[in-house]
């Protein structure tokens, strides 16, 4: 408990801030991720968590440890840097397998015009 | 020289990375160099095509527009999810033909899209250019759209193309 009574309410007030909202978000994309029915909806909900949700921590985090060690701390960035990049990877590969297996089943979750994937030969593309 | 530093960014920015991640010291920094030579060596065998960035400064405005909206689209789609089910949203698939075509630009953009809540990347035919995306809100089709094509493509045009 020591290192943490020195920060002063300026800088508590601001990592808390910070801590909530990283918090709230990705307990709201959870929620999202479990309350959703259709499956390309849900690959929406788990991204307030890995934007915002992680961001408003890793500020927090680098705020308060870069005040109690006196110096700027910035590791917590190279965390958000690798989520950033490598959540596209998980998630596209989602999409796209969910695409796979519902263009194979004729699933009614896909709009008509998406069952089959297109002909390159006969598709004029249009401005949609 | 090139044989060296095949990918000097990445070796560069893997050096910082781990420096970083370390107290700063001349063993750590030798050990990050030899480290980060060798990830130049292992990417350039993986994969050829050597990223060729036109215009840098182009890149601090793409990151500025990404951030303001990360933050526009976490709100919307917080707003949304509290309200599921009261509010009649429904989510949709859109077509965007796009005119970007380098795999490195494709690459940053399907970052970009997963980055901000409420886009989805779901397909990309090569043949035709046409992005399929699945968005959130339908009634955001317009905007993305016009973000899109107006706002993201020309900056990464900019920068790669």
């Amino acid at each position: 408990m020591s290192p943490l009574a020195t920060v002063p309410l300026i800088v508590a007030i601001p990592v808390a801030f910070f801590v909530v909202l990283g918090a709230t978000l990705t307990l709201i994309g959870a929620l999202g991720f479990a309350r959703l029915t259709s499956f390309y909806d849900r690959l929406h909900a788990p991204t307030l968590a890995t934007s915002w949700g992680t961001g408003a921590t890793i500020i927090a985090s680098a705020l308060m440890f870069s005040f109690i060690d006196g110096r700027v701390i910035l590791h917590e960035f190279v965390i958000g840097f690798c989520i950033v990049l490598t959540t596209p990877v998980t998630l596209m590969m989602l999409g796209r397998a969910a695409l796979m297996r519902d263009r194979t089943e004729g699933s009614d979750a896909l709009p008509e015009d998406m069952r089959r994937r297109r002909d390159p030969a006969a598709d004029t593309p249009a401005g949609d | 020289m090139s044989r060296l530093f095949p990918h000097p960014v990445l070796s560069v920015a893997l050096v910082f990375l781990w420096l970083m991640l370390t107290r700063f010291s001349l063993g750590y920094l030798i050990l990050g160099t030899v480290l980060s030579l060798v990830a130049g060596w292992a990417y350039s065998a993986l994969h050829s095509a050597k990223p060729r960035i036109r215009r840098w400064s182009a890149i601090p405005r793409l990151i500025g527009t990404l951030f303001l909206d990360i933050i526009r689209s976490n709100v919307a789609v917080t707003r949304l999810l509290l309200t599921e089910g009261r509010s009649g949203r429904q989510s949709a698939f859109i077509r965007v033909p796009l005119q970007i075509t380098s795999g490195n630009s494709l690459a940053v953009l399907a970052i970009i899209l997963t980055a901000t809540p409420g886009t989805a990347w779901v397909e990309y035919e090569t043949e035709t250019g046409v992005l399929t995306l699945h968005i959130f809100d339908a009634a955001e089709t317009d905007h993305y759209h016009d973000v899109i094509r107006n706002t993201y493509e020309p900056m990464l045009m900019e920068i790669f193309e």
